[in-house]
């Protein structure tokens, strides 16, 4: 039977992680990554898992041990956060190249500078292009999840690529929230054990990872992952048509809030999406026809979805927890492409909000969805949520 | 590169999956010059053999002798150090575009 159990973030991704049972997981202690590989050093030293941890001296290393690991074959895993992601980047670039399925839960936290330690999402949108599925997740059950699902995920003979699971730093990670957890033998059997076709230990069928790639074959390889990414689009909605029937918990690319016969929707990521929730809430009561549209998904990109959801709506307000200094902000700028074909496209706003941890409160939230219920969105203009002006 | 797959007929994420291939990829597709020997005046003294960076210059023993072979165009990148090196100047290097 699932069990509620009230405990962190980071703890409910340790579980996850726990009952996944890797092989390998590498890993560097980084704020506010940090308690989840504590919990799993843990599981470890206490014999609950049968996992070897690699523990080494820079996530440089994290990200190169955990690729060694997986091009040998071994299902790994390793978690990070903002600085220690970049460190990683390098070979965060190789191992989707390699084509292989680790599971990366990124705790999102600002990138400096100036030093900050605390959440938002420029640490996940440096790595957007990387090659690896991103999904984002609102709270402690998401993040638990989606860490199961992104395993499956990743490892389908038709995808294998490595998955980032974000969850926000500090305020989802070390924040404290009950969630259900499933049985131990449930998530085993969900995830399966895992059968490389390639691997660095088969002396049988010897194989070289990594090898030069010039102009001569580079550009295919490359056009293979982004099918590979075609394919992850494709296999999703199977993954969480099996999770639902594990778990009871259904997902989509986009969870979608009171939209059905909204006028004005707001597009916001992981946790804020909560509080966006709670003025959703108020403003219905009020009787203004508002929703609330979370990706889930950001890599790949769920377009047909949010074609589907943001056409012929009034207005659409995008919150950005990043900045993309001199252009527009990341999932603003996704999301304004996305419509460029729908028939009636609503008029839009940008909203950057909450860096380097900035407190978003109720009023913030409802200052964006104002403006648009007043018919005053600019689309080509970058508001903020919360500066001191 | 005539025999180049597409990429849906390469294994994924660059892995080689059979061992000992490196003899199958042709790396002298970039050169710009080729050394030509000239016969007459070559010793067979063996400096182009010996100082290849690659294995492009083909020779070895015959009979007792060293005899300097062909150049193996797939691998020669028109480094000039075979031509470099002659004691006799039996080697020039030419502009490719003299063999389109």
């Amino acid at each position: 039977m699932p069990v509620k159990l009230t405990v962190t973030g980071a703890a409910a991704v340790a579980h996850a992680m726990r009952q996944i049972n890797p092989d390998v997981v590498a890993a560097y202690p980084i704020t506010p990554q940090t308690p989840i590989v504590e919990y799993y050093a843990g599981f470890v030293s206490d014999g609950i898992v049968d996992t070897v941890m690699v523990p080494v001296e820079s996530e440089h290393s994290a990200m190169s041990a955990v690729v060694g690991s997986a091009a040998s074959g071994a299902r790994t895993m390793t978690a990070t956060a903002a600085n220690g992601l970049a460190l990683m980047s390098e070979i965060v670039y190789i191992a989707a190249s390699y084509r292989l399925p680790i599971v990366m839960p990124i705790v999102n936290r600002a990138l400096s500078g100036p030093i900050n330690i605390h959440c938002d999402h420029s640490d996940a949108m440096m790595v957007r292009d990387s090659g690896w599925i991103q999904f984002f997740t609102e709270n402690h059950q998401e993040a638990y999840d989606f860490t199961i699902m992104a395993t499956k995920l990743a490892e389908k003979e038709n995808v294998l690529l490595p998955a980032m699971v974000n969850l926000d730093g500090f305020i989802t990670s070390h924040g404290v929230e009950s969630f259900e957890m499933l049985d131990d033998e449930v998530v085993r059997e969900f995830v399966g054990s895992w059968n490389p076709k390639y691997s660095l230990l088969n002396t049988k069928n010897p194989v070289t990872y990594g090898p030069l790639d010039l102009f001569d074959y580079y550009f295919e390889h490359h056009r293979q992952q982004e099918e590979a990414m075609k394919n992850a689009y494709k296999e999703l909605p199977g993954v969480f048509e099996e999770f639902e029937k594990i778990s009871g918990r259904r997902y989509d690319f986009l969870d979608l809030y009171k939209v059905d016969d909204a006028d004005y929707l707001m597009v916001v990521l992981n946790s804020t999406a909560s509080t966006a929730k709670y003025v959703v809430d108020q403003l219905r009561e009020e009787g203004h026809k508002v929703g609330l549209v979370k990706p889930q998904v950001f890599t790949p990109f769920p377009k047909k979805e949010f074609q589907q959801v943001l056409n012929g709506r009034k207005g659409v307000v995008v919150l950005d927890r990043a900045m993309s200094f001199g252009k527009e902000a990341p999932l603003y700028s996704l999301v304004k492409s996305s419509l460029y074909e729908v028939a009636s496209r609503p008029s839009l706003g940008s909203y950057i909000y909450g860096l380097g941890g900035r407190d978003t409160t109720p009023e913030m939230i409802r200052e964006a969805f104002e403006d648009a219920l007043q018919g005053n969105l600019i689309a080509d203009e970058q508001r903020y949520l919360g500066l001191r002006e | 590169m005539s025999d180049l797959k597409g990429w849906k007929d390469i294994p994924i994420g660059g892995v080689i999956d059979k061992p000992a291939t490196a003899r199958e990829y042709k790396t002298g597709e970039w050169r710009i010059q080729r050394p030509i020997i000239d016969r007459e005046k070559c010793t067979n003294c063996m400096q182009c053999w010996l100082y290849c960076p690659d294995m492009a210059i083909g020779g070895g023993l015959d009979g007792k002798k060293m005899k300097l072979g062909e150049v193996n165009l797939d691998y020669c990148k028109g480094c000039g150090v075979c031509a470099a090196v002659c004691p006799v100047n039996a080697i020039e290097m030419k502009s490719e575009s003299e063999f389109i």
